[in-house]
């Protein structure tokens, strides 16, 4: 295996007393997207300014390229940062800005002028050369502040929040963007994100922090579908979360579940031993609901409590008997009128589920 | 080499000395050499003072005599109430217009703010000398004053006209002049950062406009008239021009006992006791701006 | 709501004719023909001859210019020094002294620190031999002390209301510390350098108290020769001179006025390009 271009060896953060990052560990390779994903106060962007060199770690070691980092300061690392607010120079022209970074190289004028007519091309702004930052828009601001930033062809671009003070439509479009600029520059991404979504879509793989602690570490559709805590499983998506123990271990797994008042099957998985207390969860949208009575083992039958009609999908929220909710994705395939729903207010509905959907969490 | 000496931190050492050098030899050390000056003795050498030898090493005369000639203890007196009664009469007149000014259209204020600041730029000499213009008992403005005074009140109290001058009145009146923009600025941008929503839950609640600024604009606004106030106290306690073209001689304020024991009676010492005991009564009133401000910054920051 | 906008909008009137009726009223006056200061007798330009034919008056405003343009200069360098130490270095030793020290001239009486200035500059002439005598240098000093911590005022609050993330993004970019410095944050702050120095020069053209403790004999600014003038009295041509000071503040203030309104108007119009070139 090739070594890691990025390698976080033990790093905590304190200030005063309070614990920003605690003894994180994360290896980061040559090429990928990685995010730090989490709410606010996770320690991701005190993590994201210590690899940039705003701040010292008070324990542990950084090494990018092999290198560590610990006495390089900001200026001399390989590192360049997208910043939330972007930080434009506000006196300086889009090209001024873009070029910023190469004055600090050993460079010809000419050459200098030649990446940054290529930067601008390679993030389109070409025709905004010369204007301010203030005379352009958010979303040509945000590019600005990407081809700065990769200008001087770092091995690594931090990228803080990429997204965030951009609207909903623009927000995909940009998303595609960044991928497609990163897969011709090959640049390795570091990305600080709370939305998940956002994660999900651009990222190769996924760190999950919390309190400052990284809970998870994996590639988008692994950690959704396979968290490895209930704060995970609930952090990505949505979830319905029931304590429950395990009653018989074998092929499947069946579990007693009180508050659904019957036990689940559950695929197979390693290490959990006859009476050990869990947390039985299922995403929402792996559940079936049915009009009619169906057999089978994880069939729960229910009444329809509420709905949510979002046009291409609806959110159910099923009561059961034993005065449980569970919440149910389904998508609306078929074209119907107000009459002529998949279930309506009051229905009594029949729930049923796979196994291999079941997961059985012991964090 | 400098570049290279530039290059290290050492531009932060000269960023940081400099002006901190220059404050302590011009500003801290002969503000040290008044304190001690306090302690010493009048002589009649030159430079009149002495410490040691003949005189004794710590004199108190100074701060004894504060206490026991009436002349000091009038003149803080006097400072104070001509100090307080314009900083009264500043938020009296500055809070309306402040107020008036949040409730005037955009491109108006900018004028009218412009025109709250302009004497501000003006000569303050100045501004106090078209007062004197105005005062002295034979102008159009005294004359107009005489008449009312003599159409309103009974023949046998008339005047020949009203004795403005030289009186603590037109101390405190001139005083109010000049440093009325010092109340309405900071007042109006306190005022201006509102939100007028709160006035609207207000009325919607049913408070009349009475009771809307009761509840809801003046208790806003203390910040600023506490910034206010102080930026007018302060500079008005400690004032000497005013009160030297303007007020009555016979009851001097403070900044004008200092100036005359330094330079007619030549009593260092003295002045400078005077002027220790005015900064010791200043700093009260400074430490509640100072929290005042303290507080509205954190303030500011958390939002 | 209507009634107590009139209340609001009658006090703004009273204020401004409080503000403006003495003005008008000396610049009235200055036209008057009389000798006697506030007595009309009749429309005259004379008081205005007098006063351009007083030599006087010229080289106590030039003496003036050349206090203030020095003063003002040195000022806002280490106004501008002290406001940056204030606002980005948060740890180095004797740091609450220095803020002390920012502050502490800000609130000093004047004549409190003008007489600190004259015992410090008489005893520093007794027993260093310099300042040999009181004048020019020893009001300059006096002037750069007490208008420097305006400056810093200023372009303190500023660096704390600017967003330090583009300080730390020229840094990441490759810029040492005093090429951020120099790239980055004096180009920000410059409009508060700039009214900085504007400040430091009208409070030195304008300063008496401390002038008249720190000066000697043959250094004469304008503001200490209107002073001598005015202890005496009012006089006709003190009119005329303070007509001719108020018109030229008035004048530039105007200028600036319609500087500030024309950026404000380009912004505007900037921000509106920048609305488009969303689409």
């Amino acid at each position: 295996m090739t070594q890691a271009l990025v390698r976080i060896e033990g790093v905590s953060k304190s200030f005063g007393s309070f614990q920003a990052v605690k003894n994180v560990s994360l290896q980061i390779e040559k090429g990928e997207i990685f995010s730090l994903l989490g709410g606010s106060g996770c320690g991701k962007t005190t993590l994201l300014r210590m690899l940039a060199g705003f701040e010292a770690p008070t324990q542990g070691r950084i090494f990018i390229d092999g290198v560590d980092m610990a006495a390089v300061p900001p200026w001399e690392r390989p590192v360049h940062m997208m910043f939330q607010s972007y930080a434009l120079f506000p006196h300086m022209s889009v090209e001024k800005n873009v070029g910023y970074g190469l004055k600090h190289e050993a460079m010809s004028p000419a050459d200098r002028k030649a990446r940054v007519r290529e930067m601008l091309e390679l993030v389109q702004l070409t025709p905004f050369a010369t204007r301010k930052p203030h005379q352009i828009s958010g979303g040509q601001r945000q590019r600005v502040a990407l081809a700065r930033a990769l200008a001087r062809q770092p091995k690594l671009l931090l990228l803080d929040e990429p997204l965030a003070a951009l609207d909903k439509k623009l927000r995909e479009h940009t998303q595609f963007e960044l991928m497609s600029i990163q897969e011709r520059t090959g640049v390795t991404f570091i990305v600080v994100t709370h939305d998940q979504e956002e994660a999900m879509t651009l990222s190769d793989r996924i760190a999950v922090m919390d309190q400052g602690v990284v809970r998870q570490v994996g590639r988008p559709g692994a950690v959704y579908e396979f968290p490895n805590s209930k704060f995970v499983a609930n952090f990505l998506g949505s979830i319905n979360a029931f304590e429950a123990s395990v009653t018989a271990l074998g092929d499947q797994i069946s579990v007693d579940v009180p508050a659904l008042g019957q036990s689940v099957q559950a695929r197979a998985v390693g290490g959990l031993i006859v009476g050990q207390n869990v947390t039985m969860a299922l995403r929402p949208e792996k559940i079936t609901i049915h009009r009619t009575p169906v057999e089978g083992d994880n069939v729960l039958a229910g009444e329809i409590k509420d709905l949510a009609y979002f046009g291409k999908d609806s959110l159910y929220r099923v009561a059961l008997p034993s005065g449980a909710l569970v919440s149910v994705h389904a998508v609306n395939a078929a074209r119907a009128s107000d009459d002529d729903r998949l279930a309506d207010w009051y229905d009594k509905v029949w729930l049923s589920f796979d196994p291999s959907s079941v997961l059985l969490l012991t964090d | 080499m400098i570049a290279r000496w530039f290059h290290r931190r050492g531009w932060s050492d000269l960023v940081i000395g400099l002006p901190y050098v220059w404050l302590l030899i011009f500003f801290l050390i002969p503000f040290l050499i008044v304190v001690a000056m306090s302690f010493g003795t009048r002589t009649s050498t030159a430079p009149p003072f002495g410490f040691g030898g003949e005189n004794p090493a710590i004199n108190l005369a100074g701060y004894a005599r504060l206490f026991s000639d009436t002349l000091y203890i009038r003149a803080f007196v006097t400072s104070l109430t001509n100090a307080a009664g314009a900083m009264v009469l500043c938020l009296l007149i500055g809070y309306p217009m402040a107020l008036g000014l949040t409730r005037v259209d955009r491109g108006w204020r900018n004028i009218l703010l412009m025109l709250v600041i302009l004497p501000f730029w003006t000569s303050f000499l100045l501004r106090v000398y078209a007062w004197m213009g105005l005062m002295g008992s034979n102008s159009w403005f005294n004359k107009l004053l005489t008449g009312a005074w003599n159409w309103l009140v009974p023949q046998a109290w008339d005047v020949a006209n009203v004795p403005l001058m030289h009186s603590n009145f037109a101390v405190v009146l001139v005083m109010v002049y000049t440093y009325l923009p010092f109340m309405i600025l900071p007042l109006y941008a306190n005022l201006e950062r509102l939100d007028p929503t709160l006035d609207e839950a207000a009325m919607d609640l049913g408070s009349r406009p009475f009771a809307v600024f009761r509840d809801v604009t003046l208790p806003q606004s203390i910040p600023g008239i506490i910034a206010g106030g102080m930026l007018v106290f302060i500079p008005a306690a400690g004032e000497l021009v005013i009160p030297t073209l303007v007020g009555d001689s016979s009851s001097p304020m403070i900044g004008r006992v200092i100036s005359d024991e330094f330079s007619s009676a030549r009593d260092w010492p003295m002045a400078s006791a005077v002027a220790v005991a005015l900064l010791i009564l200043m700093v009260g009133p400074m430490m509640i701006y100072s929290r005042f401000e303290a507080r509205a910054q954190a303030r500011e920051r958390s939002e | 709501m209507k009634r107590s906008n009139t209340f609001l909008l009658t006090m703004l009137g009273f204020g401004f004719a409080f503000f403006y009726v003495p003005i008008l009223s000396m610049i009235v006056y200055s036209f008057n023909g009389s000798r006697l200061a506030t007595v009309w007798g009749g429309f005259s330009t004379k008081w205005y001859g007098t006063l351009l034919s007083n030599a006087q008056v010229g080289k106590a405003l030039w003496l003036s210019l050349e206090i203030a343009l020095l003063s003002s200069i040195i000022a806002t360098m280490l106004g501008t020094m002290a406001g940056i130490a204030l606002a980005r270095f948060t740890k180095f030793r004797g740091r609450t002294l220095f803020s002390g020290l920012v502050t502490a001239p800000l609130i000093m009486p004047e004549v409190i620190t003008g007489i600190s200035s004259l015992i410090f500059f008489i005893l520093l002439g007794q027993y260093v031999g310099w300042p040999s005598s009181r004048g020019f240098t020893t009001v300059t000093l006096a002037h750069i002390t007490f208008s420097m911590v305006f400056v810093t005022t200023i372009v303190q609050s500023r660096m704390l209301s600017a967003d330090r993330a583009i300080e730390e993004a020229a840094m990441d970019l490759g810029a040492r510390p005093w090429q951020v410095l120099r790239d980055v944050t004096l180009p920000v702050i410059s409009p508060a350098i700039l009214s900085g120095w504007l400040l430091a020069f009208t409070i030195s053209m304008d300063d008496v108290v401390i002038t008249n403790f720190t000066t000697g004999p043959g250094t004469t600014t304008l503001p200490i020769l209107i002073w001598s003038k005015v202890k005496l009295g009012v006089t006709p041509d003190i009119n005329a001179l303070a007509t001719l000071i108020v018109l030229t503040v008035g004048l530039c203030v105007l200028v600036a006025g319609a500087v500030m309104n024309r950026a404000e108007r380009r912004a505007e119009r900037d921000r509106r390009m920048a609305y488009r070139a969303n689409e």
